[in-house]
């Protein structure tokens, strides 16, 4: 038996014969001319671009095929309009060095961008507060507008177009994912399948298309939501008088947190969330009663009682004695004159969370993963600090000549960041609720441990590092 | 399955094995221990088949009633091979046949499967291979470093390490004995149409491309396969021959140590009997000095000599000082070749004395760890 296997196996096997299994197999499961890219992002929003635009800048990956796939259409701006936007973003520190690592933090620079110093955050129900901010007088973040961040998105994304294509005006519909651990007898490939019937292969599909993911739906992964009884209004408010207009201010209603962003010196944004029938009564109310509204949520002691009053100074008394150095005093938000027209926007707000980041040939991105409430500003620094995480997986990946959507560097990336974004979803969402009460206990024990977090320094420090990174 | 790659580390086999989980029924060994690949009596490489097939003892051992179910279905294709293997006609391409080539494909790309430790070994084997070689390049191509080399993957099997040396711009042509390595190679490679221009696949064995390719390759790969060569010597110099003038040489395999023979043969065959017996020939481990000693004695100079270490818990391989179970060799051709006498002689009575060697260079792995 020996023998006759020893003779079967080294006898010159004519050519034709060892091919011919192949070229059935080939022939067979239709080894198709569609055109296979290494990554495919899915969704052109600021988050997916930002991706493609890391990949293409990434040395590594100067021999790799990539495509953005964004269904709206390009938009270029020829040149920055006269007004702001009213959706604005709030970009770490952390953030800003992704985006200067391919040279698109250049361009929003030379666009408009505003940097805050300080951030004052303040319970609407005591005089309870946390001052953060840098003595070495660093930048504690930006305020840029989205259309900004898109357009030297966009900008970045021309300068490596010949590794990365853009398909605008181009959707998804249908994702077919290869077998468990790769069915031999198909193509090992995620294929996509376009609105126009055209069809597409890649490697690694990146779902960067939102809360509402198509991806993640079409991959199957479990997402955790809910929505919160709340709406965000947004708008752009013109101040009383110019300022120096370098400290971001935030104060926590019962109804909920009303936020006021710096954009020059006298134009500062809104963000303010409410229930859904207070957001609608705010939206449409006139210009003047929207502005009363502002200054009053943001100056009125309505909500004080003489109880909780009592308590707080009582801390804050212990504090000083405790650590008589400089206790940084309450300062007064700048108050608003008017509101700009039609920038008065509201949009419904909720938690997300996908319980998973990866499967094989599929990691989702920013809100596809994570959906968080606006209070901590973190939403699209959730979605770059994705961006640098994937991008550095990715980057190790192609330089070890790995197949780019293997598990066990995806793996890694949904280790490094479900790390991350677990904590910053939990501690939003607690932030959430336990600001969203007027009972006395609650307010209690929320107004000391502010003062308490805000006489800590090494604390505030801690928190001050997490949310810059 | 048979030949080629096999994973030569009682680790990397045995953790393969458990973490495919419901691969049962492997145990029976076929009595044929070693098939001539070459009919050329003074450069036979010898390979070790190893094709498992079904044994219903073995599969009372895991308790689950599905995973004994999965068995039965896998061991059908297994059967299927096996049958095939011993019938005659080879030239007929049957449904059955395409079946079981697909059924090793799976194997042998499966990430999690009982290749898996192969899949992992490529974090560390192809950044040595990769750093090694562009020491000797002035610079390169950012996204493909290796754009421009012409190496040479021997016992390639299923293109594990074949693939990403491809992906990193070199042409990679990959040798295998077993025909359904090859086919299995052929047919993973053809779905990325980059691979595919980069990546030549050929059932042989290296003897029979030393003269076609004589001095063609900047680098030469032989990993997890020394330790299933029959004659080392012999295959050394044939991987001499098809080097370029300071063409390197890679080797990963395992040590021949008293650790290894614990580890390997006592525990992972006879005791645990998750390895079916007989599959390590301990005989044949090579150990660092002995492949040291050939490569030096065969005008190939040793650059570095390296420690492996599979942790068979996180699945992932990591550099170790320790060389005393799994190791990575550089050698690079040395321009004049140095006859001195045989490196048998100096090895005399090697084998009954196995002891745990440490690195012989020192300073490679502060710089490996990096």
């Amino acid at each position: 038996m020996a023998t006759r296997l020893a003779v079967s196996r080294c006898g010159p096997l004519p050519a034709a014969a060892r091919r011919s299994p192949l070229v059935s197999c080939r022939r067979w499961f239709g080894a198709s001319a569609d055109t296979v890219y290494d990554v495919v992002v899915s969704g052109g929003g600021m988050v997916g671009a930002a991706m493609a635009c890391a990949l293409g800048h990434d040395i590594h990956f100067h021999d790799k095929k990539i495509l953005l796939l964004e269904a709206g259409p390009k938009k270029v701006l020829e040149k920055l309009p006269e007004t702001y936007s009213n959706r604005v973003s709030s970009i770490s520190p952390g953030s800003a060095t992704l985006l200067s690592s391919f040279g698109a933090w250049d361009h929003i620079c030379n666009m408009r961008y505003r940097a805050f110093r300080r951030m004052q955050v303040w319970d609407g129900c005591s005089e309870a507060l946390i001052m953060f901010d840098k003595d070495n007088l660093d930048d504690m973040g930006y305020i840029v507008e989205n259309d900004v961040i898109m357009n030297a998105l966009t900008k970045q994304l021309e300068a490596v177009s010949d590794r990365v294509t853009v398909l605008y005006r181009s959707k998804a519909v249908g994702y077919s994912w290869p077998g468990p651990f790769s069915m031999a007898d198909s193509s090992p490939w995620v294929h996509i399948t376009l609105g126009d019937g055209s069809t597409l292969q890649t490697t690694l599909l990146i779902g960067a298309d939102g809360h509402n993911s198509g991806v993640r739906q079409a991959a199957g992964i479990q997402n955790v939501s809910w929505n919160y009884d709340q709406s965000a209004v947004v708008a752009t408010l013109h101040l009383s008088e110019a300022t120096e207009n370098n400290v971001a201010w935030q104060r926590f209603l019962p109804s909920g947190p009303i936020a006021l962003l710096p954009l020059s010196d006298t134009l500062s944004s809104l963000v303010w969330s409410t229930s859904h029938d207070h957001a609608a009564q705010l939206v449409s109310m006139d210009k003047e009663e929207f502005v009363d509204a502002i200054n009053s949520a943001f100056w009125s002691d309505a909500n004080h009682t003489d109880f909780i009053g009592s308590a707080g100074s009582m801390l804050q008394y212990a504090v000083a004695l405790l650590k008589p150095s400089k206790v940084s005093a309450r300062q007064l938000p700048p108050s608003v004159a008017k509101v700009d027209a039609k920038s008065r926007v509201l949009f419904p707000l909720g938690l997300g969370h996908a319980a998973e980041y990866v499967r094989p040939r599929v990691a989702l991105i920013g809100d596809a993963a994570h959906r968080v409430h606006p209070l901590a500003g973190q939403g699209v620094n959730m979605g770059f600090g994705d961006i640098s995480s994937l991008l550095h997986h990715l980057s190790t990946a192609a330089f070890s000549g790995k197949d780019l959507g293997s598990m066990s560097h995806l793996t890694g990336y949904e280790t490094d960041r479900q790390r991350h974004n677990t904590a910053l979803l939990a501690a939003t969402d607690l932030l959430k609720r336990l600001y969203s009460t007027s009972a006395t206990p609650l307010v209690l024990l929320r107004t000391w441990g502010l003062q308490v977090t805000n006489a800590v320094s090494p604390l505030k420090e801690q928190i001050m590092a997490f949310a810059c990174k | 399955m048979g030949g080629g790659r096999l994973l030569s580390s009682f680790w990397g086999r045995s953790l393969g094995v458990l973490r495919a989980g419901c691969r049962v029924g492997q145990a029976q060994r076929p009595r044929l221990t070693s098939w001539a690949v070459c009919s050329n009596s003074q450069l036979i490489w010898t390979l070790q088949s190893k094709p498992w097939v079904f044994d219903e003892y073995r599969t009372m051992w895991f308790k689950s009633c599905r995973m004994t179910f999965l068995s039965l279905n896998r061991m059908k294709s297994y059967w299927q091979l096996w049958t095939r293997l011993y019938s005659t006609s080879q030239t007929t391409v049957d449904s059955n046949e395409v079946k079981t080539f697909l059924a090793m494909a799976h194997k042998w790309w499966d990430e999690e499967g009982m290749f898996a430790p192969l899949h992992s070994m490529n974090d560390l084997r192809v950044p040595f291979i990769r750093d090694n070689l562009l020491k000797t390049v002035a610079n390169h191509h950012p996204g493909k470093p290796l754009s421009g080399m012409k190496i040479l993957d021997v016992g390639c099997g299923g293109g594990l390490l074949t693939e990403p040396l491809g992906r990193l711009g070199a042409s990679v042509f990959g040798i295998d004995p077993v025909d359904e390595n090859i086919k299995t190679a052929q047919h993973h490679k053809a779905f990325d149409p980059v691979l595919d221009k980069r990546i030549e696949y050929r059932v042989c064995s290296l003897e029979e491309i030393v003269e076609e390719t004589e001095e063609t390759f900047d680098a030469v790969i032989a990993s997890e396969v020394v330790e299933h060569v029959a004659d080392l010597e012999t295959f050394i110099q044939c991987c001499r021959q098809v080097l370029k003038p300071t063409g390197s040489l890679f080797i990963t395999t395992i040590n021949k140590t008293q650790l290894s023979y614990a580890l390997g043969i006592v525990f992972a065959e006879q005791i645990a009997g998750i390895v079916p017996k007989g599959t390590h020939t301990w005989e044949k481990f090579v150990s660092p000095e002995k492949l040291e000693s050939i490569l030096e004695s065969n005008g190939l100079s040793v650059q570095t000599v390296a420690g492996m270490l599979y942790n068979p818990f996180s699945g992932y391989w990591h550099w170790n000082e320790n060389t005393s179970l799994n190791y990575a060799a550089h050698a690079v051709k040395s321009m004049v070749p140095d006859h001195s006498g045989p490196a048998e002689v100096v090895f005399k009575g090697e084998t009954e004395e196995p002891q745990a060697e440490v690195s012989t260079i020192p300073g490679v792995h502060g710089e490996l760890k990096k």
